[in-house]
Parts: C-alpha cells; structure tokens; sequence
C-alpha cells in the first residue's frame, strides 16, 4: 500500500464528519454566544436591564412561568414514568394484537405538541367528547370548563391530562426497549425459583431496567421545561411557562434581550438537572457494585 | 387427582385483568385521534348539539375554511421546509453516520457523545439569537432559515440513526465487494447504499415529521412565511372550535399516514434516538 | 422427590404442533433424557412440565397432584437453563440463595444450604464474584447449584451442557450423573446429543416432530431400535440402511438387496412370513460388520457380502472404511488401526445376531 493511500485513509473519516461537525457547534455555538450577547449586553456593554425585567417588571411573568414549569414537571413526571413502567410490563407478555397495540400507543410522539393540544381542545372543550358524553350518560348535568381564565385549576388539570397523554411514550419506548433487552430465560429462571410476580419484578426486571429508567428520566425531564405548544393552546399565558414567556417577549413584545435571557435559563436550568441526575445515578451504580 | 381450582381461576383471572388493562391504554390514546377526526369533519349543528356525542351529519367546510384562510399556503412552507431539512440533514449528516459506523479512529467515542449529548440540547435556545444572525445574513423570515435551524435539530438523529443503520449491513459483503473488484468508492453506491435504502428511507421520514412538527423555531423564525404550526399557534387561539380540529387534523394527516408506511422501523429509531 | 406423569400432551404454536400427544411415565429418582434433533419438541415438552408453557390438552401429574395449569413457583420444580439464565446484578452466592430467599428462609439455614450447592459444584471460592467474571463452565455450575439448592422435586435440564468446549463437556457429564445419584432428584434432561443421552440416562425418551418415538434404557435403544428414526439417530457412524425383498425358499429367508444376497437361514422365517416378496428395509451398524481376515473366532452367524473401498477414515482407535457393494455404499468400523487401500477388494462380514428388519411403510421393526 503506498504511503498515499494510507494516508488517505487515516484522515477520511475526519473528511466526512468534519461538515456535520462544523455545522452543528456553529449553529449551536454561535447562537450561545449570541444569546449570551442579546442577555447581557446593550450596546456592547454589560447591563443587568433584562435580569431587572425579568424579576421586577409588572410586564414579566417570570416567576409564575418559574413556578408553573416546575410544577408541571413535577406532577407530569413521575405519573408519566409510572404509567410507562407499567405499560412496558403489561407489553412484555406475548399477546394476539401487540404490535398493533404498540403502534397505537405509539402515534402521539408523531404529532405535534400544538396538534396535541388541539386534539385535547376537541376532547375538554365546553361541546367536546367529554362533556358531551357524561352528559349523555346521566354523570353531569352541566358540562364542565376546562379553558377560559377563571378556570385555571382545570386549565391546568387538561395541561397535565394532554402531556400525559401526549408525551408517556417518550418515556415508554425507552424503557420497553430497555425491558426487550432482559433475557426473557432471567424473569423465566426467577420464576421457577419461587418468585412471585412482584418478586420477580423486584429482583430481577427492575434491578436491571434501572439503566432504561435514568435514561428516560433525564430525557423527559430535559423536555419538560421546555414545554411550550400544549400550554400554549389549551391556556395561552393564562398559566405562563418559561418556554410560553420566550416567545411571547421575542414575537409580540419584541424584547429579543428577555427572549434570549429565557431561553439561557431553560437551558440552564436542563443542563444543571441533567448533571444532578447523572451525579446522583453514578454515585447509586458505585455503590452497588461494592 | 386434585385440580386445585385457585390457580385456575388465578390464571384466568390474570388473563382478564392484563386484558382489561391494555384495552383501557389502547381506548385512552385512540379515542382522542379518532374523536378529533370525526369533529374536524362534522357539521357546525352537529357539534354544538349536546344530545350528539357523534356526529351524524360530516362535512369538508372546515377544512375547506381554513385553507381559504391561508392554509394551504402554509402547508406547502412546511413541506419545502421539511424537504429541505431532509436533504442538507442527510447532506452533511450521511457521511458522518457512515464515518462513525465503519471507520475506527482516534476520538471516535468522545465525538461520538459530543453528537449524542447534543440530542438532548434544548434546541429551543438557538431560536432567539438565530434571529438576529438571520437579519444581518437576509436570512429571517425565509423557509430557508427555518430549513437551518431546523437541521441543526435534526443532524444529531441522522449522525446517529445513518451510522447505525450502516454499521447493520455485514462488513463481509462489503468486503466481498473490494476483493470482486469495486473501489471503496463504488462500493458504498453500489451495495452499501442500496442495502441501506430501506432505512435511510424511514429514517427521512422521521426527519420530515420532526421538521414538519417543529413550532417553537419556526414560530420565532417567521412572520409571514409561516410554516403550518406556527400560524396555527396563532390563529387557532382566536377561531371558532370547529376551525380548530380542522386544524388539528390538517396538521396530524402526514405524520399518520408515514407512521403508517414506516411503522416497523419507528420504534426501532426512536430507542436509538432517545438512548 | 416425585414420580412425574404426561398425559396426552399436545402443545401448539400456532399452526406448528410442537408435541403432538405425549404420555410419559417418569420414575421417583430417575433419571430421563429427552433426546432428539432440533424442534423435535423436546424443550417444549420440558417447559410444560416446568409450567412455563400450558399445553393445550393433557395433563401434567407430579405424583397423583395435577399441575397441570399451576404456576411454576408451585410445582417445587428446579431448571438449569441452556444460557444458564444466571442474574448478572446478583453475586454468586445471592444467584444460589435467591431460591431460599424467596422462601423466606432463616438466614443461617441458607447460609448452610449455599455453601453446601457451592462445595458439590466446587464453585465455593466463587460465591463473591458477579456473574462477569467467571468463565462459562463456571456460570453454568453457578446455574446447577442454584438449581439443587432448594431441594426440588423435580430437576430440568435443558441442554446445560451445550455452550461448553468440548472437553469441559466431558467432564460435566459425569460429574452431573454423579451428583444426581448422590441427591437423587427425579431428573428430566433434554439433549440432542446421543452420547450424552447414552452415558447419562437410566432411561431415554427419543422425540421426533413432537411425537415420542421410544422409550427405554440406553442398550434398548441401541439394540432395540423400534423404528428406523432411533436406529438412525443414535450410535456414530450412523446405521447402515438399504432396501432389500423378501424371498423364501424352502424355509430360509432371504433378503435380497440387488447387489447381494443376505441368507438368514431359518431362524426368521415364522416372523418375515406376511413380508415374503415385499419390499423391507434393513440396518446393520457400522460396528456389527467386519472384514472377514479380522472376523473374531466367535464370531458364528454371518453372512458375507464383497465389495471394492471407497472411501478410509484412519481415526488411530477405529478405522472407518466405506464399501462401495455396486449399488451403494456400506460403511463398516473397524476397531483399531489397519491399512486399507481405495479400490482394494474385501469381503465383508455381517453379524447377523445384530441385523435390523424394519418395515417400508411404518419404518417401525420387524426384527
């Protein structure tokens, strides 16, 4: 092989990422930088304007979007990972119709998160399927409001119900795919030993799904704060998130300092809870294997 | 000869309530899609009738309303947005996937996790700044900024799911092809591309529903040449509810029908994508 | 300690019949192997009694209790997987325990019961490692001791010795013969291997397409065969078969092969009446034939047939030669070594003590 060849080779595989690479950390370095540009400076000085605004300004709903993210977070994850959980393990058993099954439960990640919020519109909406079927049936009387802003607790309960729906197979197609990978001769060997069902779940299936689960966690919780189009539709800035804020100050207030200030922060706020949990999971794996 | 009749009933019972519990998670997120269809089509009375839960009388004029209004101007932004997404996406982002897949060098895996990491990258932050670079470049307000943007989301999915779609055609028949005579070169156009082409195939689109959904960016991107999520985010907040599921419906139509066609390979994908 | 009992098992995936009505009688303490070749329904027929698979009609009897649809937890059961199916986030000594633990056991008492398995299977400075870091061979005695451990009254093996080299499969074989004699577990062991059925089994069931083609002791099978299946299936090389008509002529049977004449004196011709004239076939081992220069002097009953050498294996303990008689090929073995040249002309020497007579149709034995 001449030296020319050989060479060649060595730097090709760098010739073929090198375009992919350069485009990525330029549309995603220089927009960081430029974030931070728009967030802290005016006119190429330092200023505190936009943290000011954020936290003083009557116009700013900051701390409610804060408060509100985290909140939704809060109660949207772990209904989402328990309902993914159990919905892997109910999949795991062979059964006439499961893959039609898992399509289905599959197709929300297909659509949009605005599309989603539309969809929960038709479903809660004062002539929509809910109302209209319980009170058909004789449960209600009166159909009951979802939207409109004297009703935000059940502005935020059709939020919570639409992401649940929306986004559970996020996190279930992790883990499904996860439980896949455990030898069905493991759960089998457990239960010829004397395991019963939650026994077997205890000591075999979810000892060795934890990898599936911290990875699902982080991702859905990466996603979470940047929640935007279902809040959007279903209560437009009625019950404000972080992500709802950046847009409204970029498209109609034209605050392009807050906007980018906004989005620092979801991006913060994601990267510093993405290294929490790799810390703490990494810590559980030492452990254990002691 | 005892039949201990507990564990028969055990095990039937197991039977009916495992049943039971994956019918009520089918019903749960079917009934929403098929409920939103049917009201995108029924007629006005129908809707605001309380006796009827299901429509009985169905008409086009929603939808036909809201294309009047300007959808379909915008659907066709979307689809050259996500055409065009697909196509630098795959431009840049095939020959990364197949560098990773068949190439071993040094820095392979910390540039591999750089690639995966940024999966994960809330991508929503490039929006606002991308704003300002747009207008000094002419670039704001165009399809072709949000086709951008819009790669940069998606490169990362097509690194990854190219390079694992190549690592899956055997290196043998790869090599077959050098010692019959193919430079490396021909080698990839004439076996390894055409055995990939199922994949790459859905792995477009996939890419297309991921541009074709995307809101945030375009939203922010645009004003007047709106892609369909973005005008729908605004217009639907001030249209009548059955605007509203036509909307809805316009906007999940393309992502049912690819699920459809691609649906073996998109549980596959989406566990690479999200490991 | 049971005797396990099959009755008219029939188990269906989809449109395959894996077993296709099985009956089975297994006695208290023995130990049966289940042989035959892949998807013969063997594993099938060991899952059902384990109870990790509900046949579709029949009935599973440990003892006179019916477990037929019981979980396996309940059967008292023990199985050494094929990939052994030891847990890799557990040490070796929670793998072995974890059927104890299960049980709510005293922790002293499992404690003696573990260190027990791990000194039978020889694995005791094994008990804190993980699974990761021992060989196969010792996974696998991982899996063993983890199944005696409980005591189970009935033992499973599916093929646990497969995925060893060959020599670690050598040895396995007598050490796990050894072991069940000295715990004296009913013992079902499913195999493709013919001599590991033959030197581990009290009893072999051989399976063919789900149906159950004999059963017996291991010199039954090999002396016996019922039908052309198992004459074929156990003993290397395998059996000679060719087609031959019946001929009587003044009370000696004949059987006439085409290339040779086999004369079979008078002994068989009550038992090959209703077959004269008809087409049968016949087997003779490798083994059962010799050259007639090497033919031992007690050797009394043969017949000789010559032929021209095709084809010589010099194996060092067995020399293997094929004969070629015109229309086919028989091959003989020889113990020892000898010289033997292609296109040498020998005249062979059949044991007719060991000839086989099997019908066309049925393939079932006649002789």
């Amino acid at each position: 092989m001449s030296p020319k060849t050989s060479i060649w080779e060595k730097y090709t595989p760098y010739i073929l990422i090198a375009p992919a690479l350069v485009y990525l950390v330029f549309f995603i370095g220089y927009p960081m930088i430029q974030a931070f540009i728009l967030a802290f400076t005016k006119h190429g000085a330092f200023t505190y304007e936009n943290i000011d605004y954020l936290l003083s300004s009557p116009f700013s709903k900051f701390r409610e979007a804060l408060l509100y993210t985290t909140v939704l977070a809060a109660v949207i994850i772990p209904i989402q990972v328990a309902v993914a959980l159990g919905l892997s393990l109910l999949f795991n058993i062979r059964f006439w119709g499961r893959s039609t099954a898992i399509y289905t439960i599959i197709l929300p990640l297909t659509i949009s998160d605005v599309a989603a919020g539309l969809i929960w519109y038709t479903m809660l909406s004062t002539n929509g399927f809910l109302n209209k079927l319980l009170i058909n049936i004789g449960l209600l009387s009166q159909p009951i409001y979802f939207f409109g802003k004297q009703y935000m607790t059940m502005e935020f309960i059709a939020i919570v119900l639409t992401e649940i729906w929306r986004a559970t197979a996020i996190v279930f197609v992790i883990v499904f795919a996860g439980l896949q990978m455990i030898s069905h001769e493991y759960i089998e060997a457990a239960e010829v030993f004397g395991a019963s069902v939650w026994q077997r779940f205890r000591y075999v299936i979810f000892p060795l799904l934890k990898p599936s689960l911290q990875a699902a966690l982080i991702i859905r919780t990466l996603f979470a704060f940047q929640i935007f189009g279902v809040v959007w539709i279903l209560a437009g800035r009625d019950i404000p998130v972080l992500a709802g804020e950046a847009y409204y100050e970029q498209v109609e207030l034209y605050h392009t300092g807050v906007a980018a200030l906004y989005a620092l922060i979801i991006a913060g706020i994601s990267l510093t809870l993405g290294f929490v949990y790799l810390k703490l999971f990494r810590a559980r794996y030492l452990e254990e294997a002691r | 000869m005892s039949q201990p009749s507990s564990s028969v009933t055990m095990y039937y019972l197991r039977k009916i309530v495992v049943a039971g519990l994956i019918i009520i998670a089918v019903v749960w997120i079917a009934t929403p899609f098929v409920i939103s269809i049917l009201y995108a089509f029924s007629s006005t009375e129908d809707y605001y009738n309380f006796r009827l839960v299901i429509p009985l009388t169905y008409t086009f004029e929603h939808v036909k309303a809201l294309i009047d209004l300007g959808a379909g101007e915008y659907i066709m932004n979307s689809i050259i947005v996500a055409l065009m997404t697909i196509g630098i996406s795959f431009l840049l982002g095939l020959p990364a996937g197949y560098a990773f897949a068949k190439y071993v060098f040094p820095g392979k895996d910390p540039l591999k996790l750089f690639i995966v990491g940024l999966r994960m990258f809330p991508i929503l932050v490039i929006a606002v700044p991308l704003v300002t670079l747009y207008i000094k470049l002419g670039l704001n307000d165009t399809l072709l900024g949000v086709a951008l943007a819009h790669t940069a989301m998606a490169l990362p999915f097509v690194v990854l799911i190219t390079s694992s779609i190549f690592a899956g055609i055997p290196k043998d028949i790869e090599e077959a092809g050098l010692i019959f005579g193919l430079s490396r070169v021909g080698v990839f156009f004439r076996i390894t591309l055409p055995m990939a082409l199922p994949g790459l195939a859905a792995a477009a689109i996939f890419t297309f529903i991921m541009s074709w959904n995307e809101v945030f960016i375009a939203s922010v991107l645009t004003f007047q040449h709106r892609t369909l999520p973005a005008f729908i985010l605004t217009a639907a907040q001030a249209s009548p509810d059955t605007i509203k599921f036509a909307a809805g419906f316009i906007m999940i139509l393309p992502a049912m029908i690819f699920v459809f066609i691609a649906r073996k390979y998109l549980i596959a994908m989406w566990g690479i994508t999200l490991r | 300690m049971v005797d396990v009992h099959l009755r008219n098992i029939v188990k269906k995936f989809g449109k395959t019949i894996a077993v296709n009505n099985i009956t089975l009688d297994i006695n208290d303490g023995e130990f049966i192997v289940l042989l035959g070749p892949s998807g013969c329904g063997k594993t099938t027929t060991l899952r059902v009694i384990a109870g990790l698979e509900k046949p579709d009609q029949g009935r599973v009897l440990f003892g006179d209790r019916d477990v037929t649809l019981l979980p396996p937890r309940h059967r008292n059961v023990s199985m050494v997987f094929q990939s052994y199916a030891v847990w890799p986030h557990m040490k070796v000594y929670d793998n072995i325990a974890f059927p104890l633990k299960i049980k709510h056991m005293p922790k002293n008492e499992i404690d003696k019961r573990v260190r027990w398995a791990a000194e039978l299977l020889q694995i005791s400075e094994l008990l804190d490692r993980y699974p990761h870091q021992l060989s196969g061979g010792q996974r696998q005695r991982v899996a063993v001791a983890r199944a005696i451990v409980v005591e189970p009254d009935v033992l499973l093996m599916d093929e646990p010795l497969s995925n060893l080299d060959a020599l670690l499969r050598v040895k396995m074989r007598s050490e796990l013969k050894k072991l069940q004699r000295r715990i004296k577990v009913t013992t079902i062991y499913v195999t493709h291997d013919q001599v590991e059925a033959m030197t581990m089994g009290d009893r072999i069931a051989v399976m063919n397409a789900g149906k159950l083609m004999q059963i017996g002791t291991p010199e039954d099978i090999y002396l016996k065969p019922a039908n052309v299946f198992v004459a074929g299936f156990v003993g290397t090389p395998q059996m000679n078969f060719f087609e031959a008509t019946i001929k009587e002529i003044k009370n000696v049977t004949l059987l006439d092969a085409g290339d040779f004449k086999i004369d079979l004196g008078s002994k068989f011709v009550d038992i090959l009446k209703d077959y004269v004239n008809k087409t049968v076939i016949v087997g003779i081992r490798p083994e059962h034939m010799v050259p007639k220069e090497l033919m031992p002097p007690s050797l009394k009953d043969v017949a000789f047939i010559k032929g021209i050498i095709d084809f010589v294996e010099a194996l060092g303990s067995d020399t293997i030669i094929h004969v070629n008689t015109g229309s086919m090929i028989l091959v003989v073995k020889i113990s020892g070594s000898h010289r033997y040249q292609l296109g040498q002309n020998v005249s062979i020497a059949i044991d007719l003590d060991k000839i086989h007579v099997f019908r066309k149709d049925t393939q079932n034995a006649i002789i």
